[in-house]
């Protein structure tokens, strides 16, 4: 099965994952494992091309099938894109051997030198920032500490190794307990005192023995077959592909305590290229009978594809589209701006609202003033604002109500709020609600008679035949309109609102200062020691 | 098949029509009209709690109307009430199927809602006579899976599902009244609008499609995103929409110009968006993200002003309280914590 070397390593790469596909259908044997080792190999020793096209577009030059748009598999290619270029003998970081304490470390690069390319490369200005993607990249095993377990990056002298292809994560590798035995099991039998085991990974190994006690001499055989192949191979290259071995299963089988960065939001799951996949083996070997199936696998019904039927009614929709009514850019534009600036005092991320703030001062006085009925004076602005604010704050609708009833036009509101209550009523209450409405606002002779247009009016009784929660909407719509243009802009001249508005009853202002002192002292009391508080109340 | 291809190219013919008449209305761009808007400078929130209690992941959560108390869903099989200024847990719910995805609170603080896997919406009446909280209504017929959730009152709650459709359910009796079909794709995320009368949904075929409820026809649909959209909601004023996407960006959408405003993408962020929520004045974006970052953006000027980093795993939800004084985000790491 040995192939000639080739030049482009993304052919390569190709034909890796060709040859693995093979080898699923054939027999598992040593042989074939030890092929697949071989083409890792040369993979690892060609070198690839300087890339012309720009860094992190979405068209990549990693190997990731561009037909496969699972949410991990687009990461995967813009971290693959990196990954690629960081290696550069031209343009990436200095990997080399290094010599210490008599031995040779070969293949490596500091941390340091990661962050620094990722700050020029990428274009970032904050090392925290440069540090979290390189943690990212870490995370997902594309490179990883040659003395550690745990997939972080530290911007230091630390030592870290670039992962080989066959070992990235767009391979979709899910890896089966039975490699991982095989895996752990040859550990203990090379004897490499940097091929320990830690302890949680002996923990693992005890328990896989007592999980598989029946099929133990088969995973030892295959233990001993790995441990073989790896013995003919060179010393130096031999501990790059240990490392890169265990930084899979790291990345797999992760150390207690750190994420598993291999997890997928189920809801994703299923839509994945063959969600019942084949789990192929990193030794090899072809499965015998799948484990149960976990309700991320199960196959439920496939995406819709547009049908004859969806592409008709899209086409119709689309009629309906291309003379719709449109606003300028400008104009909402600027009525965004000015929305966010009417509001930004209100804006607690923005601008610190007083009293503090109930998570830091635990002090709740923000809510009681909230919710009591005699509002703040920033409360009363809001009321201003739009109709909808001084009708969402209880205090503001009473107001708005008596100010009416001074008006003896409090019929409109009156009826706006029946509706929305109907509205929300259970459904077999509703017909009953809604003609009791109609008795009351709307029937020749009513006691609060509402000023319908003809039209509405004759929409709304025809609506009453099938009385249901929308019956009164287009009668809603209509007094609504007529409260915001009439009714509320006079309430918003008039004496009620502006004397609340400018603080002008003196009993009441008298009231607020006094509160506001009292909760001023307290809040400052939390902060000084008594002594000061004592000395501050002397002064005042 | 020649059929099928005519009825394709009328479609995109349609659609580079449609292109043609937004470009007309694009006399200026939503960045240059903020040009002159003070800059909002760096927005630092801190950890005020933490929410401990789950025992996996969390997958959703949702404020209630009154400011302090939140629901969390977790893979743990439990729905949580968090009472989040004591951090007390005021109930916690233990819920048939542990593949939960998705939790909502009625704005009228009695109910809550939650489902998942089990492609059903499941409510829970919070106010029971005997203080026990029981599952008060099941409600079952979509045939995917409960993405999102969301009460219009005590009587009423929008469903969105893996089925591609959502669904508005009449609580009383159980009942579909009206089904929202149109998505080519999962609807992973749903938002109602300030008055109730309409709603938006985000699904996996990378398009955004606003919903009226009465009329029940969508009445808007926009794309532009490369990747399934995660997370949508409406901008305070209802006149415009926020969607988060797993191509790693977030976009605002004018519902009045039809078309989309600006993009909120930096390339440095490659992790999809999860969950986004808007400050109270809507002049932040707040995006919670798969590399367990939740990043702020000043949404008028589309620059990134502050990263929440307090997660040892994806963010997978994020709120702003209603009164705005706080952002309560949940995790994969089976914490919700409360910024501001």
């Amino acid at each position: 099965m040995a192939e000639a070397p080739q030049q482009q390593q993304q052919q390569q790469q190709q034909q890796q994952q060709q040859e693995e596909e093979e080898e699923e259908e054939q027999l598992s044997s040593v042989e074939e494992t030890e092929a697949d080792e071989e083409s890792e190999e040369e993979a690892k020793e060609s070198v690839h091309t300087t890339p012309t096209r720009p860094l992190l577009s979405m068209r990549s030059m990693s190997t990731v099938d561009p037909d496969d748009d699972s949410p991990n598999m687009i990461v995967y290619r813009k971290i693959e894109d990196i990954v690629t270029l960081i290696q550069d003998e031209e343009e990436g970081v200095p990997i080399r051997t290094v010599k210490s304490f008599m031995t040779k470390i070969p293949s490596v690069v500091t941390g340091t030198d990661i962050v620094q390319w990722l700050m020029k490369n990428l274009a970032i200005e904050d090392p925290a920032e440069a540090m979290h993607i390189g943690s990212l990249i870490a995370a997902q095993g594309y490179f990883f500490p040659i003395s550690d377990h745990v997939l972080s990056l530290k911007d230091d002298g630390t030592f870290y190794r670039f992962q080989a292809p066959y070992f990235w994560p767009s391979n979709c590798w899910e890896p089966e307990n039975t490699d991982y035995a095989i895996y752990l099991c040859k550990r203990t039998m090379q004897n490499k005192t940097r091929l320990e085991l830690a302890d949680y990974e002996a923990e693992n190994l005890a328990r896989l023995q007592r999980a598989f006690a029946r099929k133990w001499e088969f995973i030892y055989m295959q233990a001993e077959a790995q441990v073989k192949i790896d013995r003919k191979k060179d010393k130096t290259e031999r501990k790059i592909l240990d490392s890169q071995e265990r930084a899979f299963w790291d990345v797999h089988r992760p150390v207690p305590g750190c994420v598993n960065t291999t997890e997928m939001d189920i809801r994703k799951c299923r839509r994945m290229k063959n969600p019942l996949r084949v789990k192929k083996s990193v030794y090899g070997l072809v499965e015998e009978g799948t484990q149960s199936q976990s309700p991320i696998h199960t196959p439920s019904h496939h995406c819709r594809k547009g049908t004859k039927e969806d592409v008709e009614k899209e086409i119709l929709f689309l009629n309906t589209q291309i003379d719709r009514h449109r606003m300028k850019m400008s104009k909402v534009a600027e009525s965004l701006i000015s929305y966010t600036d009417q509001y930004m005092d209100y804006d607690q991320f923005v601008t610190a609202q007083e009293p503090a703030n109930p998570w830091t001062s635990d002090d709740p006085s923000l809510w009681e003033l909230e919710a009591s009925k005699e509002p703040s004076q920033q409360r009363v602005k809001k009321w201003g604002f739009s109709l909808e604010e001084a009708l969402k704050d209880p205090a503001g609708q009473e107001l708005f109500l008596k100010f009416l009833e001074s008006e003896f036009s409090s019929e409109n509101l009156r009826f706006w709020l029946a509706v929305q209550d109907m509205k929300r009523r259970p459904q077999q209450d509703v017909a009953q609600r809604a003609e009791d409405i109609w008795a009351e606002f709307l029937a020749e002779g009513a006691p609060s008679s509402i000023n319908l247009d003809s039209h509405s009016y004759e929409r709304t009784s025809q609506n009453l035949k099938d009385p249901g929660r929308y019956s009164y909407e287009d009668a809603q719509d209509h007094i609504y309109k007529l409260m915001k243009s009439d009714s509320y802009t006079r309430f918003l001249r008039s004496n009620v609102y502006q004397d609340l508005l400018t603080a002008k009853k003196k009993p009441e202002t008298e009231q607020g200062r006094r509160t506001s002192l009292e909760k001023f002292t307290r809040s400052v009391g939390k902060s000084l020691t008594g002594k000061r508080l004592t000395g501050l109340m002397q002064s005042s | 098949m020649g059929e099928m291809e005519e009825l394709r190219k009328e479609m995109e013919n349609l659609k580079d029509q449609i292109t043609a008449a937004r470009k007309t209305f694009q006399d200026s761009t939503l960045q240059e009209a903020a040009a002159g808007v003070t800059v909002v400078g760096r927005v630092q929130l801190k950890t005020r709690k933490t929410l401990r209690g789950h025992l996996a992941k969390i997958y959703a959560m949702h404020w209630g109307t009154d400011s302090t108390l939140c629901v969390s869903a977790s893979q743990d099989g439990k729905l949580i009430v968090w009472d989040t200024i004591t951090t007390n847990k005021v109930n916690a719910i233990p819920l048939k199927s542990s593949w939960v995805m998705t939790c909502a609170y009625a704005p009228s603080g009695n109910l809550v809602a939650c489902g998942g896997l089990d492609n059903m919406c499941s409510i829970y009446n919070l106010k029971g006579k005997d203080g026990n909280v029981k599952v008060m209504r099941e409600l079952a017929a979509h045939t995917g899976y409960l993405s999102c959730c969301r009460f219009l009152s005590d009587t009423e709650i929008i469903t969105s599902s893996g089925d591609c459709t959502c669904v508005l359910w009449d609580i009383e009796t159980g009942t579909q009244k009206t089904v929202f079909a149109g998505h080519q794709g999962d609807a992973m995320s749903l938002g109602v609008s300030p008055d109730f009368k309409y709603f938006i949904s985000g699904a996996c075929d990378f398009t955004a499609k606003l919903w009226d409820i009465r009329e029940a026809e969508c009445r808007q649909t926009f794309g532009g995103h490369e990747s399934d959209i995660n997370a949508i909601g409406f901008f305070p004023n209802g006149n415009a929409v926020i969607t988060g996407s797993d191509d790693a960006t977030c976009k605002l959408y004018d519902l009045r110009a039809d078309q989309e405003l600006l993009t909120y993408q930096d390339s440095s962020i490659m992790c999809g968006v999860t969950s986004l929520a808007s400050s109270k004045s809507g002049r932040l974006l707040l995006a919670g993200h798969d590399d367990f970052n939740v990043n702020i953006w000043d949404m008028l000027k589309a620059e990134r002003v502050g990263v929440l980093a307090g997660h040892d795993n994806r963010v997978s939800c994020i709120g702003v309280s209603s009164d705005g004084m706080a952002c309560c985000t949940g995790s994969w790491d089976s914490f919700l914590k409360i910024w501001n």
